[in-house]
């Protein structure tokens, strides 16, 4: 107990006994977030392969499963993501200068954008679990992608129909358009965790949205709003391979069968 | 050293720049998918996915301004990516 805190320098509250300035503090803590960033990188990775791999193998099948889903919906939650990713880079631009009001501003505008983008995903699994594209037999009306769902309109998701539009021929259309089910498997696979990151990335915000109407960041000290900001960015980074993979390459891919 | 790059941060113009970069880059993406060009439909997606990857990489989440060792580390994280998905997709592309 012989600390004196006479001999020791006057120093920010937030920095740890383990550091000597700020700087290094930060450093590490940005050098700690990349390292886990990585491991995320490569989780996701492992699933944008493996999607790759059934894509190259399944190509009809994802031809079919991949035309099924609106471009538009998509197209419009890629814009929101993107614009939470502004909102958040100003959030942090905002701590750095030690703007409190316009940090929370901010971090209250990346909640909503990413709420908004929730609720657009949650309204297209609706969609597919309505054209009954839900892969197995589990949740509510089983994987009917051949013949349409069995209640309702018949034709209302009819991926067989599609194909066969696209020159595939009817016995073969019927027997493919089952093979759907991993495309869809690795369409709510992928998004549902990355919609997983997006909640996780909301109650860190929220968070964060308490302790900046604290003020405690400032100039000196912005690393927790800065590590979360390069969290929400990779989220961001992780659709804006998604959107492409899931929604766009498949589509034209009519000329192979003719 | 590193404290006067610390200071080196990017302005909010620059951001709303990389921003509108992003919104072209998503709408150019999204116009391109409804032409047929075959082959190089894939290619064109996935390329401006890379841009766009590569400007939130750079600005949005500092790396233009960051120190060499991050640099480093983001930069072997991709590369192991990388060897990833080409060494697996070589084997299977390349299947009889």
């Amino acid at each position: 107990m012989s600390h004196n805190l006479a001999t020791t320098e006057e120093h920010h509250p937030a920095l740890a006994h383990q550091f000597d300035t700020m700087d290094q503090q930060r450093e590490a803590s940005t050098f700690g977030m990349w390292v886990f960033l990585l491991t995320e990188i490569m989780m996701f990775g492992g699933l944008f392969t493996a999607y790759l791999i059934y894509r190259h193998k399944y190509y009809t099948a994802f031809v079919g499963g991949s035309s099924s889903i609106d471009v538009t919906w998509g197209f419009a939650n890629t814009l929101v993501l993107i614009g939470s990713s502004l909102t958040m880079a100003m959030a942090v631009w905002a701590a750095q200068n030690g703007k409190r009001r316009q940090q929370m501003i901010y971090l209250a505008l990346t909640m909503i954008l990413g709420v908004a983008f929730l609720g657009v995903k949650a309204k297209e699994y609706y969609e597919k679990y309505d054209e009954c594209h839900i892969p197995g037999q589990v949740i509510g009306k089983g994987f009917n992608a051949t013949g349409g769902c069995d209640a309702g309109d018949p034709k209302k998701g009819n991926i067989a129909d599609d194909l066969e539009s696209r020159n595939v021929p009817p016995a073969a259309a019927a027997q493919i358009a089952r093979q759907t089910e991993i495309f869809f498997s690795f369409y709510f696979a992928m998004t549902g965790l990355h919609a997983t990151h997006m909640l996780i990335g909301l109650g860190v915000l929220a968070w964060l949205f308490l302790r900046a109407k604290r003020g405690e960041f400032g100039p000196e000290y912005y690393t927790p709003v800065e590590n979360v900001g390069l969290y929400w960015h990779f989220v961001d980074i992780v659709w804006i391979y998604l959107f492409p993979l899931l929604y766009l390459i498949s589509r034209n891919g009519h000329e192979i069968f003719s | 050293m590193e404290s006067t790059m610390e200071h080196a941060h990017p302005s909010r113009k620059l951001y709303l720049l990389i921003f509108f970069a992003l919104v072209v880059g998503t709408c150019v993406t999204y116009l391109v998918a409804k032409i047929d060009l075959g082959i190089w439909n894939p290619v064109i997606a996935l390329a401006i996915a890379c841009i766009k990857a590569i400007l939130v990489i750079l600005f949005f989440m500092h790396i233009r301004y960051s120190s060499k060792l991050t640099i480093l580390t983001v930069c072997a994280g991709f590369f192991w990516l990388l060897i990833m998905i080409t060494l697996s997709l070589t084997d299977y592309l390349t299947r009889l």
